[in-house]
């Protein structure tokens, strides 16, 4: 998939501003970026199922303006809104989403079996979506993507709503699918999934790419490698940040805690105690992705 | 050989009717069944004298399978295209897949063709039960009875497209469709209606169903304004389906 100056407009407003990626076969892309940020305008462009409004896109070799139905063909897709018939069964859902990648019957339904198990709804096969809960939806939704057996896997959001043990099920699933060769692009909003499932990634802010890299690249150009995070009272974080700047490469103040960005954690928080200040709580950590984003975008990632 | 897209949409919709068929069957069949048996056997005992030159069950029962066609075409172009659109995003699930917002389009009007064709065989069977079909062009009472449904299905839907909330639907009911039932022919000739009503009436879509569908069934009609009545019907069935085109593609291609 490449994508150059890929741009997309409503009315006046551009939600993705001119941004340049590729992502080859076989690996698996996420995106990240703040409620807002373009990602799943980003996501309908790619799964061509919204038109470009500027620049080029070709995915899996083609253009979508001209081989959309190709294209769609092999792609498998996980919305961020679910758009599951509510009133059929589960496995009806699978049978008529397999239907429109004209897949005879019997594979559809030997499939299906499967990939019931695989988001563990096989004993509400025969049960009505509507009553189903918000998270068993979202499993019916990522089991129905797959049942065309797509090339492209894009999963908007795919882990919203489902409890840790259907993500961890999940982050398997996908990490097996990649194995075989397919290709995963991923948005999300949790950091610990985005460093389990992707080789590379960006953050986006306001329709542009704020930073692209590798998982470890990007916390290493954009976090030291410890953060020491405290807690004190409620508003005098703001305060105690500026009488501490001095100790960390860099500060962060949250509304419920101070971050010092330093390479010896443990250092640091002695030189906090040296200095005089008793934090009601303390806890020395590794960079994650999270701190990344917060440096980029000024906003935590769960927000 | 491959299903062709639009195929794959209308089999959605066949789908879906394997859960709803057992009430739409009391809905879309009964209730014409009813009102003949109520109206045109009930009531028309008491009428002696013939309604343009026949029974009164004779003349009324063309009449309400048109209606029923109105009914039929038109509510299936309303609340299941808001579906599709807002409340189960139904048509963004296929356009996910290979299908296009014109294989959206046809599938579904693809489908209420299906399901008009399926009521207006059973409603013409009973009918000829009732003895009222007495010419061989009877036959082509169905496709003239689908052309009424798909006269208001094609528009309508493509106003469907356009709308937020089913107020809009309510207001189609009560100013266009439950008018049209009353007075475009179906139970009495427009010629009973006030003078200036006439031409009124003359131009409903409705009227042209009923006439078409009622010369077909008693072999009363005449070509040229048969042919009138046709081709009034699948004008306005291609603009609908033009005029629904724009708006599905306004409003599914974001
Ligand atoms: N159909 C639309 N019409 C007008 N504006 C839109 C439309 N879809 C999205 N936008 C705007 O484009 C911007 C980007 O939206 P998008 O859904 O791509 O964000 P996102 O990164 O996926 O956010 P989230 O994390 O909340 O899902 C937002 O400001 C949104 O309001
Ligand atoms: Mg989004």
């Amino acid at each position: 998939m490449v994508a150059r100056g890929l741009t997309k407009r409503f009315g006046d407003f551009v939600a993705v501003d001119s941004v340049d990626f590729e992502i080859d076969r076989g690996e698996s892309f996420g995106f990240l970026g703040p409620n807002g940020a373009g990602k799943t305008s980003t996501m309908k462009m790619i799964s061509c199922t919204s038109p470009v409004s500027g620049g080029t896109l070709r995915v899996l070799g083609m253009d979508p303006a001209v081989d959309g139905t190709r294209i769609r063909a092999r792609i498998g897709l996980v919305p961020q809104e679910d758009s599951l018939d509510l009133e059929l069964t589960v496995l009806d859902n699978l049978m008529i989403y397999g239907r429109y990648f004209d897949l005879p019957r019997p594979l559809i339904r030997r499939r299906a079996q499967q990939l019931l198990e695989f988001a563990q709804l096989t004993d509400r096969a025969d049960d009505r979506v509507d009553p189903l809960s918000g998270g068993m939806k979202r499993r019916l939704t990522i089991a129905r993507s797959l049942i065309s057996d797509p090339d492209l896997l894009i999963l908007d959001e795919p882990t919203t709503g489902l409890d840790p043990q259907a993500r961890h099920l999940l982050w398997d699933r996908l990490y097996r699918l990649k194995q075989e060769g397919k290709t995963l692009v991923i948005t999300t909003h949790y950091m610990d999934e985005a460093e389990q499932l992707c080789d590379r990634l960006v953050v986006m802010d306001h329709g542009r790419f704020a930073a692209e890299g590798t998982p470890r690249e990007l916390i290493e150009r954009y976090s030291t490698r410890e953060v020491v995070e405290l807690r004190f009272r409620s508003g005098e974080h703001e305060s105690v940040a500026h009488r501490l700047a001095g100790l960390a490469v860099r500060s962060e103040v949250l509304p419920d805690r101070l971050l010092l960005y330093t390479a010896d954690g443990d250092a640091t928080l002695s030189q906090v105690h040296a200095a005089g200040f008793t934090p009601e709580s303390a806890l020395v950590r590794r960079a994650t992705l999270e701190d990344v984003f917060l440096r980029l975008t000024g906003r935590t990632l769960v927000d | 050989m491959a299903t062709p897209l639009w195929v794959r949409a209308l089999g959605y919709w066949a789908y879906q009717y394997r859960r709803t068929w057992r009430s739409s069957i009391t809905t879309s069949f009964l209730y014409p069944v009813l009102y003949l048996a109520a109206i045109g056997v009930g009531l028309g005992s008491l009428i002696h004298h013939p309604v343009d030159g026949v029974r009164y069950v004779d003349f009324i029962a063309p009449g309400l399978l048109a209606a029923t066609a109105m009914q039929i075409g038109s509510n299936e172009a309303m609340y299941p295209v808001m579906m599709g659109i807002k409340w189960w995003r139904t048509y963004f699930a296929m356009l996910a897949t290979p299908l296009r917002v014109l294989d959206v389009l046809r599938g579904h009007l693809a489908w209420i063709a299906v399901r008009l064709t399926i009521v207006s065989v059973i409603y013409l069977a009973v009918v000829a039960a009732f003895g009222v079909a007495r010419s061989p062009l009877a036959v082509l009472a169905l496709p003239a009875a689908v052309a009424t449904g798909t006269a208001f299905a094609a528009p309508i839907a493509a106003f469907s497209a356009t709308q937020d909330k089913d107020v809009g639907f309510t207001t189609i009911y009560r100013f266009g469709l439950i008018p049209l039932f009353l007075f475009s022919g179906t139970f009495f000739p427009v010629t009973q209606l006030p003078g200036w009503l006439q031409p009124v009436a003359d131009a409903t879509p409705l009227y042209h169903g009923v006439s078409l569908c009622r010369g077909l069934v008693l072999g009363q009609l005449s070509l040229w304004p048969a042919l009138g009545d046709a081709l009034y019907l699948v004008a306005l069935t291609a603009v609908g389906y033009l005029l629904a085109r724009r708006t599905f593609t306004r409003r599914l291609v974001v």
